[in-house]
């Protein structure tokens, strides 16, 4: 998890905001996801990955403009989430819960590997270096203020969709009552279906925006995938707006904890700090305390 | 974590898991066993390479590891955090010996203890307030990065992400050091695993003995319901939750010794606590051969493709592994050995 993310000087508190964003897009699609199904895809950040290697292959061996790139990789991502759910979830859907999480860890071992064969274990990037910005003495990059824009843009957007199409309506009532949506003439699968795509579709964005900013390696996912379960697990699974929350708790933590001590400490710091929450309050930070 | 997709119950003393298999002794079974067991116990001098020897010893190292992990595992309890406890106990062994002279054997013991202590800490709450399900799997998983990560930060002490290797304690010319826990011979290291090993699996039997056996197996099925009827959940299932826990950190302290070098990817982390647990259950973590099948098997099929296609193409291995897991899960939830005792 060392040296991605890495935070510059006195800058911590603004880039950790900025972080936060980024956070909150890579949270969002997990939760939803969550929210609906009831499965931790764990290989979420695995199909980031693979967002990342295909912008990669597409702009830089194939010469493919950037443009033409980003929707190509959200588009396949969001095939990918489909896929995932359609191949491997649904047959295990009515299983023990514990085997909807392994089975996508399988998939976090078999897209991790697939990467390395294809791909092998150089780091790779996308040679766009994208300008710094000096604001009031301080030193922002301009890639993790875009990500932030676009991260707020999208979960906006996400928001909107949810509130505002029948699509987006039946699925928030599917992850209200799982039960009674049937009755209603709702055809579950295909909301699941749909959410899957998604949550795919964001984390292709995620992809586009992480792509500016690190260098790509088959085991990239590990540096962030942890972390964005830990933000959904704090702001209680399936909750979109506590997970909102806790991913700017998170990203203050990692940025200040690792500007004052060490890197590693950031995380180390915010871990713990997601150890005690969960004691305090383990249905999330916005649920009522159980004590 | 109810089966009862099964419709009809046959019996009702038919339980839901095939744990039977374990409670019936029979003369067969136990004929088989002498058996392997007089051949395994004879098999450092049936003249096995020193490779084929190796392959053997760390089959039964990741043998026990995984045997430890299904102890709690297979009641529902799946923990992605115990690379921590083993992590805990490779890395107690080797800072004691490195930094102050202090012998494997004392070591083992503080480790071991550590894990205990780690895991109470991390389990007290987590039972008291009901974090099952996901939310244990994933603050468990938080345990192991949050070791792993530790482990990084004191690169002064660890050597970090490179890890770090054990002063030899051998004198010119000595093959092995009994006080450093260190052996040249991989006889030795053989005995020593198969004793643990067999030491886990009696473990196993003996907590299937106890009283509070049938309490966590009405826990795992219903937690309310077991609750309801006296039992006092978080306790009891603190307790495994330190069995598995100091027994994982044996195996971290074993596996240490005898490889004679550790990193924080090889023993904590979410890599090696998936391996852990897509190994128990690959054999099938309900029997208790079932995480010695997993481990054997993942070794052999780890194997097979490095003679098959070498170690020129990076991850094929992993793929194969990959695509076996997500296989196992949709078609064999009980494992290979779970399901052929099944039949």
């Amino acid at each position: 998890m060392e040296s991605i993310f890495d935070i510059f000087l006195l800058e911590a508190v603004v880039n950790g905001l900025l972080l936060g964003g980024l956070f909150a897009l890579l949270s969002l699609g997990l939760n939803l996801i969550f929210g609906v199904i009831d499965v931790v895809w764990i290989c979420y950040a695995e199909l980031i990955m693979i967002g990342m290697y295909t912008i990669w292959w597409l702009h830089v061996p194939q010469g493919v403009s950037l443009w033409l790139a980003f929707p190509a990789a959200v588009v396949l991502v969001a095939v990918m989430g489909a896929g995932l759910h359609y191949f491997i979830i649904r047959p295990v859907l009515a299983a023990e819960p514990i085997n909807q999480l392994l089975v996508t860890g399988g998939v976090l071992f078999l897209l991790q590997a697939l990467a390395t064969v294809i791909f092998g274990i150089d780091f790779r990037n996308i040679g766009v270096r994208m300008p710094g910005i000096n604001v009031a003495d301080m030193y922002l990059s301009s890639a993790r203020l875009l990500a932030f824009v676009v991260a707020l843009a999208a979960i906006g957007a996400t928001g909107w969709y949810l509130r505002h199409t029948f699509t987006g309506v039946a699925i928030r009532a599917i992850s209200q009552d799982r039960g009674i949506m049937p009755l209603m003439g709702v055809n579950p699968n295909r909301v699941y279906l749909v959410t899957s795509a998604i949550g795919g579709a964001l984390a292709g964005l995620a992809a586009c925006l992480l792509v500016l900013q690190y260098d790509i390696h088959p085991a990239i996912g590990l540096s962030f995938g942890p972390l964005t379960f830990l933000i959904c697990v704090m702001g209680g699974l399936g909750n979109l707006v506590g997970g909102f929350v806790a991913s700017f708790i998170f990203a203050q933590f990692i940025s200040v904890g690792g500007f004052l001590f060490h890197l590693e400490w950031g995380y180390v710091i915010a871990f713990a700090f997601f150890i005690a929450m969960m004691f305090w309050r383990p249905q999330g930070i916005l649920a009522p305390s159980t004590r | 974590m109810s089966n009862q997709v099964e419709a009809p119950v046959p019996a009702p003393s038919a339980a839901s898991r095939p744990l039977v298999v374990d409670a019936r002794p029979s003369g067969t079974l136990r004929g088989i066993w002498i058996a392997v067991l007089g051949f395994l116990l004879l098999l450092p001098w049936l003249g096995l390479g020193e490779y084929p020897l190796h392959l053997v010893i760390v089959a039964l190292i990741w043998s026990y590891i995984y045997t430890s992990w299904a102890v709690m595992g297979r009641l529902g309890m799946v923990s992605f955090g115990h690379g921590a406890f083993m992590g805990i106990g490779a890395y107690s062994v080797v800072l004691l010996w490195n930094g102050f002279g202090v012998s494997p054997w004392l070591g083992a013991v503080v480790g071991v203890a550590l894990s205990v202590l780690v895991a109470m800490l991390i389990g007290y709450p987590c039972f008291r307030f009901r974090i099952i399900g996901h939310y244990f799997a994933i603050v468990t998983l938080a345990l192991s990065e949050v070791t792993r990560l530790v482990i990084v930060a004191l690169r002064d002490y660890t050597g970090g992400s490179l890890g770090i290797t054990p002063m030899s304690g051998l004198a010119d010319g000595a093959t092995y050091s009994v006080y450093a826990m260190q052996f040249s011979d991989k006889t030795v290291w053989f005995y020593i695993a198969l004793a643990v090993w067999l030491f886990g699996l009696m473990v196993w039997k003996m907590a299937d003995r106890h009283p509070s056996r049938l309490a966590l197996q009405a826990i795992s099925e219903d937690e309310d319901a077991a609750a309801s009827i006296g039992i006092p959940v978080a306790r009891t299932k603190l307790g495994v939750t330190m069995l598995s826990a100091g027994l994982t950190a044996l195996g971290g302290v074993l596996y240490a010794q005898y490889q004679l070098y550790v990193n924080p990817d090889t023993v904590s982390g979410i890599a090696i606590s998936l391996q852990l647990v897509f190994g128990a259950i690959a054999g099938g973590m309900f029997v208790r051969l079932g995480p010695t099948v997993g481990a054997m098997f993942l070794l052999a099929l780890s194997e097979t493709l490095r003679v098959m296609i070498g170690n020129q193409y990076h991850g094929v291995d992993m793929t194969v592994y990959g695509a076996l897991l997500i296989l196992f899960i949709i078609f064999m939830p009980r494992g290979i050995l779970g399901t052929l005792l099944k039949k």
